[in-house]
C-alpha cells in the first residue's frame, strides 16, 4: 500500500472516463450498432412449463429465412457454466415456460414477425412447488461445533420461517448481441458483464478454438448480475443465426421478453431454530435454507454457497448447522443477481434477531451488540477474523439515527423504525478466486498507461476506479491512464464483473502492475522509457494470500479474503387506510477498507439501498403457471424517487491489507439490509412480518390476524376521536 | 391523407409484436402479428372533417394523446387497424366557461387541466386526479376525452365525472347529443358512443360543498389505482370509487346514509354492498373492499374536520 503517498486520485471524485459519452448520449449501446447486410432475429420458445416437442409447423412465407435448430449446433447444445445441463436449443425436453426452441433471421423485421411458428407438445406435469422437488442442483452442510450442546445451554428456543420471492434485475437496458461471422470464427458484440464467460460457453457452443471466438462487450446499461451467465445463452443464439447465415444478426430483447425468459434472484424459504441464553447470548444456531433453482442448474450452486455462508449473519456463536438445497422446478432458471443469495439469508437473520431480542424483552441493539462478530472471532465456516467491523457499524448507524430515541418517541403511532446488521464477503467464495487465476495487464503509453482488463464497466465505475488505482501507484495523472475495451481479442482474462471482486481482486492485481512498472521507469518518464527502452507490458495474476486456506469439502475455513460490515436504520410509516408504507428515513452505515472513489461508492451504496427498498415493498414476480403474469412495467413495481427517502450514507474505512489501497468490495452488500430492516421497522408497530415484499394486502392481513380488527382501524378510530388536521394532511397529500 | 407514420417508427412499431409469441396462452392457436402495411391513419383538418371520414371511412378508432393505445400497440394486443388522429384539433381543446357550465374540450390534456385557474377553482379534485396521472410525459399527452373513451374501469378522472354529474357531449356528422355520466357506460369497457360519434366536451355545474379525492396506486407516482374515491361534502354528500367494479360506481344508498346522518360505520357497511371489486395482478378484492371502505371514512372525518373549523373560524 501506498497510503503514505500523497494521494491524487485514490479518494477522490474524479471524472468518470464514461461519463460525458453517458451524459451526452454519445456512447453507443448494442442496439445503437449496426453492420452491412445485417439480419434480424427471433426467438421462438415454448408456452408450456413441461412436456416434450412432439411437431414444429411454420405459417408464412419462410423464404430467405434463415431457421436455427438444435440439429444446427456445431459443438455441444449447451450453456456452457457449471453444470452442462441447459441446452442452448431445446431438443425435445421442455422444463420451462419461454425456454428456446427456435431461432429465426430475417433482414426486414416485418417480415421475421409475420412468420407464425406453431409447435405441438406433448404436456407433463409441471412442478412449481421447490419442497416437492425431487431433484436437488445442490445440497450443502456447514457444522461447526455441537448443536446438541448449543441448545443445552439455552434457555430459550426461538424459531421461525421466512420467505423472499424472486426479484427481477431490471437494469434499463435488455440483453441484446450482435454476432458476426469472420473467417471461419465468429465476433460477438455485447450487453453483458463477463467477456470470457460468454468466450467459453461460445466455444464450446460452436466447437470453435479460443482464437476463433472474438468477445467484445459493447457500452452496457446495467448488469446486477443478470447480465453474469444470461449473455452466454443470447450470444449463442446470435452466433449459431450467424455462422448459418454467413450474416451479422441482432438480437435484441425487449423488456416482455427480458423479464418472462431471463433470471432472476431465487426465491427462498429459509428455517431458523436458535437457541439462546436468558441475558441474551446465542449458544445454538440451526438453519435450514431451501432455494428456489428454477428449470437448470446456472448459478444456483453458488448462490446457495454464499446464500449459507451469510446465513447467520454476523454473529459469533459456538454450534452451528447451516444446511440448504438449491432444486429445480419448472419455472424459468433462476440466477445472479447483486447479493447472490446473501439477501435471502440476511432478510431471515435479521428478522429472526428481533424476534429473539423480542422474546428475551431485549432491546434489538442490544442483543444485537452481545453477539456480533469481533475480531479474533470466528464465523459459521471457522474463519478467524482478523479485521472486523460490526460493532462499530452498529454503533455507529445507532447513533446517528438517533435510534433509541426515535423507538420509544414512535412508539405505538402509525410509524416504526428498524435495524439491520449484516456482512458480505468480497470476491469469489472459497478457493475460487484461485481456480480463476485472473489476469491483468498494463500497457506503458506515451503519456501513462493503458489498462487491460476482462472487467466491464456496468455503470458501478470500473474503468474510473481501476484508472485511480493505476494512476496513484504509478505516479501519473488520472487523466493520463486510459482503459482499454473489454474485448477478448485484446485484454486478458481477468475473471468476472460479478461478486464485489472488481476493486478488491482485480484492482490489486492492476495496481501490482503499476507498481512493477513504476520500478522499471525508475527515474525516467513514460515518453522517455518508450524511446529508450520501446513497448512495456506488465502482466500479473491472482495470488492468493498465504494466510487463507479453505476445504470446499468440508466447508470450512476461509470463506473470503475481506468482508465489508454494514448496519441499515429505516424509519417507515404506515398508511392508516392502505396499509401502504412509506420509508421516511434511511441511515446506512458501510465499512468497505477504501472508498477509492467516494461518489460512485456511496453512490453503489444508495442505489442498493433503493433497490434493497424494492425488494422488501413493491417488486413482486406473480408466477402464473410457472410464467412470469406480471412482466410489464406497468405491473412489476419498482419504487421511484417518489417512493424512497433521502439516503443517509455513511462510509467507514478499516483498510484490507490485500486490497488496492486498502479497498474492500462494496457493489452488492448495499442490498443485503433494506428489507430486514424495514420489516423490523413494521415489527416495531406491532406487525409480525415474515416474508417479502411487504405488499400493503400482506401487512392487511398481518395486522387483522394480530388483533382481529388491525392496527390500522384502531388507531385511524384514535384519530377519528381527537383529530390532528396536520397529520390528516400529511397523510392525505401527496406530491 | 394515408399514414403519416415515419419510417422510424415503423421499425418499432412492428418490432414490438414479437411479444405476442411470448404471453398469448398456450391453447391459443392463432397468432394476430401486426404489420404496419397494413395500418391506416387519417388526418383530419377539422372536427367536421372528423366526423366525417367516421361516416365515410368508418368504422376507425379515434385516437388522440395514445397513451393507452400504444400501450396495447406495445403489448402486441392492438388488432385495430385503421386510426383518426385527433391530436391536431385544437378546437377540441378548449376550457371555457358557459354561463355558469364549465366547459373542458375532449382534447384538454392532464397538464392543461393541472394549469387552467378555471379548472383549479371549480373543479379542484379534477386538479388532483389529473396531477396524479402517470408523469410528466403521460400528463402531457393523455387526454380527459381519451380517458372516458377508454373506460378503465380504474382511469383515475372517472370517479370525478361521477361524483360532478358531468354531462358528456357527443358529436356526429348529423347530430349533437348530452349524455349524463350516470347513463354514458353500460359495461365493462362499453359505453353508449356510437361509431359515427366522438366525445367532444365535458360539461360541469358547479358544485357544492368541499371536494376530495384520493388515488391509491402501487406506488407513490406512475402507477395505475387499485382503488381512486372522489366525493362532494355536499347534501347530500356524492361519493364514486374507480376500480372495485365493471365500470366507475356512484355510491347513491351510501350517499343517503350519510345524508340522513347515519354512523360512518354503517355507512361503510352499505358502501360494501355497493361494491364488488376482484382479484387481478394488481391486488385483491378484500383489499379494495378494505382500502374502499377507509377512503370513505377519511373523506366523511376530512369534510367533518373542515366543517368545524370553519365553524369555528366565524
Amino acid at each position: 500500500m501506498r497510503s503514505s503517498r500523497g494521494l491524487k486520485a485514490v479518494g477522490r471524485n474524479v471524472l468518470r472516463k464514461d461519463g460525458v459519452e453517458k451524459v451526452s448520449g454519445a456512447a453507443r449501446y448494442i442496439d445503437d450498432l449496426s453492420f452491412p447486410n445485417l439480419l434480424h432475429a427471433r426467438t421462438i420458445r415454448s408456452t408450456i412449463p413441461s412436456g416434450h416437442v412432439v411437431d414444429i409447423q411454420y405459417h408464412g412465407d419462410t423464404t430467405g429465412f434463415t431457421i436455427v435448430d438444435h440439429r444446427d449446433v456445431p459443438g455441444r447444445n449447451i450453456v456452457a457454466l457449471i453444470d452442462d445441463d441447459q441446452p442452448c436449443l431445446a431438443e425435445r425436453t421442455i422444463r420451462h415456460f419461454a425456454e428456446p426452441i427456435v431461432l429465426l433471421a430475417h433482414e426486414n423485421r416485418e417480415r421475421l414477425n409475420a412468420v407464425d411458428v406453431q409447435i405441438a407438445y406433448r404436456e407433463a406435469t409441471p412442478n412449481f412447488d421447490p419442497a416437492a422437488s425431487k431433484t436437488s442442483f445442490k445440497t450443502i452442510a456447514i457444522e461447526k461445533g455441537s448443536l446438541d450442546e448449543g441448545f443445552a445451554a439455552a434457555d430459550v428456543v426461538v424459531e421461525g420461517e421466512y420467505r423472499a420471492g424472486h426479484q427481477e434485475q431490471l437494469y434499463i437496458e435488455p440483453n441484446g448481441a450482435i454476432a458476426v461471422p469472420a473467417g471461419g470464427g465468429i465476433t460477438l458484440y455485447g450487453s453483458m458483464q463477463c467477456p470470457y464467460y460468454v468466450h467459453r460457453a461460445l466455444k464450446v457452443l460452436l466447437g470453435l478454438p479460443d482464437h476463433k471466438v472474438r468477445v467484445i462487450q459493447t457500452e452496457t446499461g446495467g448488469g446486477f448480475g443478470g447480465k453474469e451467465e444470461y449473455p452466454s445463452m443470447i450470444a449463442g443464439h446470435a452466433a449459431l443465426l450467424a455462422l448459418k447465415a454467413g450474416r451479422p444478426v441482432k438480437l435484441v430483447y425487449d423488456r416482455v421478453e427480458d423479464m418472462v425468459a431471463t433470471t432472476k434472484r431465487h426465491p427462498a424459504v429459509i428455517h431458523h431454530r436458535t437457541g439462546v441464553t436468558r441475558d441474551g447470548r446465542l449458544t445454538a444456531i440451526d438453519i435450514d435454507a431451501l432455494f428456489d433453482g428454477g428449470a437448470y442448474a446456472t448459478l444456483s450452486a453458488v448462490v446457495l454457497s454464499r446464500g449459507l455462508i451469510h446465513a447467520s449473519g454476523p454473529y459469533r456463536c459456538d454450534h452451528v448447522r447451516i444446511r440448504g438445497r438449491a432444486v429445480m422446478t419448472n419455472t424459468p432458471p433462476n440466477g445472479a443477481f447483486r447479493g447472490f443469495g446473501a439477501p435471502q439469508t440476511q432478510l431471515a437473520a435479521e428478522i429472526h434477531m428481533d424476534r429473539i431480542a423480542g422474546q428475551l424483552g431485549l432491546d434489538p441493539v442490544r442483543v444485537r451488540e452481545i453477539n456480533a462478530l469481533r475480531p479474533g472471532d470466528t464465523t459459521a465456516t471457522g474463519q478467524r477474523l482478523g479485521d472486523c467491523s460490526a460493532l462499530q457499524v452498529l454503533r455507529a448507524a445507532v447513533e446517528r439515527s438517533a435510534f433509541k430515541r426515535r423507538r420509544r418517541a414512535l412508539a405505538g403511532t402509525n410509524r416504526g423504525i428498524g435495524l439491520a446488521l449484516f456482512f458480505h464477503g468480497s470476491g469469489f467464495t472459497g478457493g475460487g478466486e484461485v481456480a480463476l487465476a485472473s489476469k491483468a495487464s498494463l500497457a506503458l503509453t506515451g503519456r501513462g498507461a493503458r489498462i487491460f482488463v476482462a472487467s466491464t464497466e456496468i455503470g458501478q465505475g470500473t474503468r474510473t476506479m481501476h484508472a485511480q488505482i493505476v494512476a496513484d501507484t504509478l505516479g501519473v495523472p488520472y487523466d493520463c491512464v486510459e482503459v482499454n475495451a473489454a474485448d477478448t481479442g485484446e485484454v486478458p482474462n481477468s475473471g468476472p464483473t460479478v461478486a464485489s471482486r472488481t476493486c478488491m481482486v482485480v484492482g490489486r492485481i492492476l495496481q501490482r502492475c503499476a507498481e512493477e512498472m513504476r520500478e522499471r521507469l525508475g527515474t525516467l518518464t513514460p515518453g522517455e522509457y518508450l524511446r529508450t527502452h520501446g513497448p512495456l507490458v506488465i502482466t500479473k495474476q491472482y495470488e492468493k494470500s498465504s494466510a487463507i486456506a479453505w476445504d470446499d469439502h468440508s466447508y470450512r475455513g476461509d470463506a473470503y479474503g475481506s468482508y465489508g460490515w454494514a448496519c441499515d436504520v429505516v424509519e417507515v410509516e404506515v398508511d392508516p387506510d392502505t396499509w401502504q408504507v412509506k420509508p421516511t428515513a434511511f441511515t446506512t452505515v458501510h465499512e468497505i477498507g477504501k472508498a477509492i472513489h467516494p461518489m460512485l461508492a456511496s453512490g453503489q451504496i444508495e442505489g442498493g439501498s433503493a433497490q434493497g427498498i424494492g425488494y422488501a415493498l413493491f417488486e413482486e414476480v406473480v408466477m402464473r403457471d410457472g410464467r412470469m403474469a406480471n412482466c410489464q412495467l406497468t405491473n412489476y413495481i419498482v419504487p421511484t424517487t417518489l417512493d424512497t427517502p433521502a439516503i443517509d450514507v455513511v462510509m467507514l474505512e478499516n483498510p484490507y491489507k490485500h486490497g488496492p489501497f486498502g479497498a474492500k468490495g462494496v457493489g452488492e452488500m448495499p442490498i443485503d439490509g433494506p428489507a430486514p430492516a424495514i420489516i423490523n421497522a413494521l415489527r416495531h408497530m406491532g406487525i409480525d412480518l415474515r416474508e417479502i415484499p411487504a405488499t400493503p394486502e400482506k401487512i392487511m392481513a398481518a395486522s387483522a390476524e394480530r388483533t382481529g380488527s388491525g392496527i390500522t382501524k384502531s388507531r385511524s378510530a384514535r384519530r377519528y376521536t381527537k383529530p390532528s388536521s396536520k397529520t390528516l394532511h400529511a397523510l392525505r397529500e401527496k406530491p | 391523407m394515408l399514414g403519416s407514420i415515419s419510417n422510424r417508427q415503423a421499425t418499432w412499431f412492428v418490432h414490438k409484436f414479437r411479444r405476442a409469441d411470448l404471453l398469448r396462452s398456450a391453447d391459443e392457436e392463432t397468432l394476430m402479428l401486426g404489420s404496419i402495411s397494413n395500418r391506416q391513419l387519417f388526418q383530419p383538418r377539422s372536427l367536421t372533417d372528423a366526423l366525417s371520414m367516421l361516416r365515410d371511412e368508418g368504422p376507425l378508432v379515434p385516437m388522440a394523446g395514445c397513451t393507452d393505445l400504444y400501450v396495447a400497440l406495445n403489448f402486441g394486443t392492438l388488432d385495430d387497424t385503421r386510426f383518426l388522429n385527433l391530436w391536431p384539433l385544437d378546437s377540441l381543446r378548449r376550457i371555457e366557461m358557459r354561463g355558469d357550465v364549465l366547459s373542458i374540450g375532449a382534447l384538454a390534456t392532464y397538464t392543461d387541466m393541472r394549469r387552467s385557474p378555471l379548472v383549479q377553482k371549480i373543479l379542484p379534485m379534477l386538479v388532483a386526479a389529473a396531477r396524479e396521472i402517470g408523469g410528466v410525459q403521460v400528463q402531457n399527452r393523455g387526454t380527459l376525452g381519451g380517458n372516458v373513451a377508454n373506460g378503465s374501469p380504474a382511469g383515475d378522472t372517472l370517479p370525478v365525472l361521477a361524483a360532478a354529474d358531468v354531462v358528456v357531449v357527443l358529436r356526429s356528422a348529423a347530430d349533437m347529443r348530452r349524455v349524463p355520466f350516470s347513463e354514458y357506460y353500460t359495461g365493462y369497457r362499453r359505453s353508449v358512443l356510437g361509431p359515427g360519434e366522438l366525445i367532444v366536451a365535458f360539461e360541469f355545474r358547479k358544485l357544492h360543498g368541499r371536494q376530495w379525492f384520493r388515488k391509491v396506486g402501487t406506488r407513490a407516482a406512475q402507477a395505475i389505482s387499485k382503488v381512486v374515491m372522489a366525493a362532494v361534502a355536499g347534501d347530500p354528500p356524492r361519493i364514486a370509487v374507480g376500480s372495485v367494479a365493471p365500470t366507475v360506481v356512484r355510491l347513491p344508498s351510501t350517499e343517503a346514509a350519510l345524508g340522513r346522518g347515519a354512523s360512518i360505520d354503517e355507512a361503510r357497511q352499505i358502501l360494501l354492498e355497493e361494491i364488488a371489486p376482484i382479484d387481478d395482478a394488481r391486488s385483491t378484492a378484500e383489499y379494495r373492499q378494505r382500502v374502499a371502505a377507509n377512503l370513505l371514512a377519511r373523506f366523511w372525518n376530512d369534510s367533518f374536520i373542515t366543517k368545524s373549523r370553519r365553524t369555528r373560524n366565524l
